[in-house]
């Protein structure tokens, strides 16, 4: 929220090439948010509390999801407005991408795997 | 000659086309052409992210990541990069009041912390090479020290920038270019942030978990 409100305070700004730069308190509720947005995959994963690998895999997957938001909105300062809306695409466009060039190769390499050395696939089984 | 006309013979409305540039205020989209650049950085990770999925499980009968990494190493390892964050957010806090001694020591305070992070990160790789698990011991192996390695050289050059920077500010003060500068590395700096947050999650809480 109080991103929102820097980057409306200084929209007015942008014609003469003045960034927003956050607040103290934009940064304070970024870290925080950032230190136990860390701190609960790293526990989940230590102490094992889960007992369950799959279930634990996804919630520290979703963690890292919500702490790269959080710094992007609190550290990078990210909204629609910046730059008439040219960084929003320019992001939108690279997560295009990276969803493209990591569910591919992770498709693609594990179908690999699976269906054509069916006897080599666990390397650690040749002594 | 700022503009050429071109008139037809048949009496049609004239068009003119611009030729030369207009004025712009110096740096005024270096903000999004620096965006656009960390973006192709951010292509760059996304393709070594890809490789580790991929080549993450081929051990060669060599050492996993559960006999290798020290999560307390890399729990520390985080907290540097984090506090490196927010001590470079004040440092942009105190370049918008225009107070050079206090950015000053903002900006040295992050490089320390940077240093921490790299001198840690250079500990567990001597840790790692000592064992016998270096990059040419497995698929596996490759893919991390390429993966992390290459984000620990952006932190490199990430600190070299910053020291540079340490001494412009020194020398010429706060002056327009110089925050400018500095608000790139701001950018620099968080984005590299981003990047770890992958980097420990799926390398190494992931890598605990396999």
């Amino acid at each position: 929220m109080s991103a929102h409100d820097m980057g409306a305070a200084h929209g007015h700004h942008d014609t003469h090439g003045a960034e927003p730069h956050g607040s103290l308190r934009g940064y304070v509720i970024g870290f925080v948010l950032s230190v136990i947005l860390t701190a609960v995959p790293f526990w989940l994963v230590m102490s094992g509390v889960l007992d369950n690998a799959t279930a634990t895999a996804f919630a520290i997957m979703g963690f890292a999801v919500v702490q790269i938001v959080v710094h992007m909105v609190f550290f990078l300062h990210m909204n629609f407005r910046s730059e008439g809306g040219w960084t929003m695409l320019a992001l939108g466009f690279t997560l295009i991408l990276v969803v493209i060039t990591l569910a591919g190769s992770l498709w693609v390499m594990y179908h690999l795997n699976t269906n054509m050395m069916p006897s080599l696939h666990d390397m650690r089984q040749i002594p | 000659m700022s503009s050429a006309t071109m008139t037809e013979a048949s009496g049609e409305v004239p068009v003119f086309y611009e030729v030369d540039e207009h004025p712009h205020p110096e740096g005024h989209s270096t903000s999004l052409g620096f965006w656009i650049y960390l973006m192709s950085d951010c292509l760059i990770f996304a393709a070594l992210f890809a490789i580790y999925g991929v080549l993450g499980g081929s051990y060669a009968a060599g050492p996993g990541p559960r006999e290798l990494f020290d999560l307390n190493l890399v729990a520390l390892n985080t907290a540097m990069l984090l506090f490196s964050s927010i001590t470079y957010g004040f440092a942009m806090l105190t370049m918008e009041k225009d107070r050079v001694a206090v950015t000053l020591v903002w900006l040295a305070v992050t490089g320390l912390f940077g240093l921490a992070f790299l001198g840690i990160e250079l500990y567990e790789f001597h840790h790692l090479i000592s064992e016998g698990a270096t990059p040419q011991r497995s698929a596996f192996l490759s893919a991390f020290f390429t993966l992390v390695g290459t984000h620990g050289l952006h932190v490199t050059f990430g600190l070299i920038w910053l020291t540079t920077l340490m001494v412009q500010v020194a020398q010429r003060g706060l002056v327009t270019a110089n925050k400018r500068r500095l608000m790139c590395l701001s950018m620099f700096w968080h984005f590299l942030d981003v990047i770890w947050i992958g980097v420990f999650t799926f390398v190494y809480l992931m890598g605990m978990l396999r």
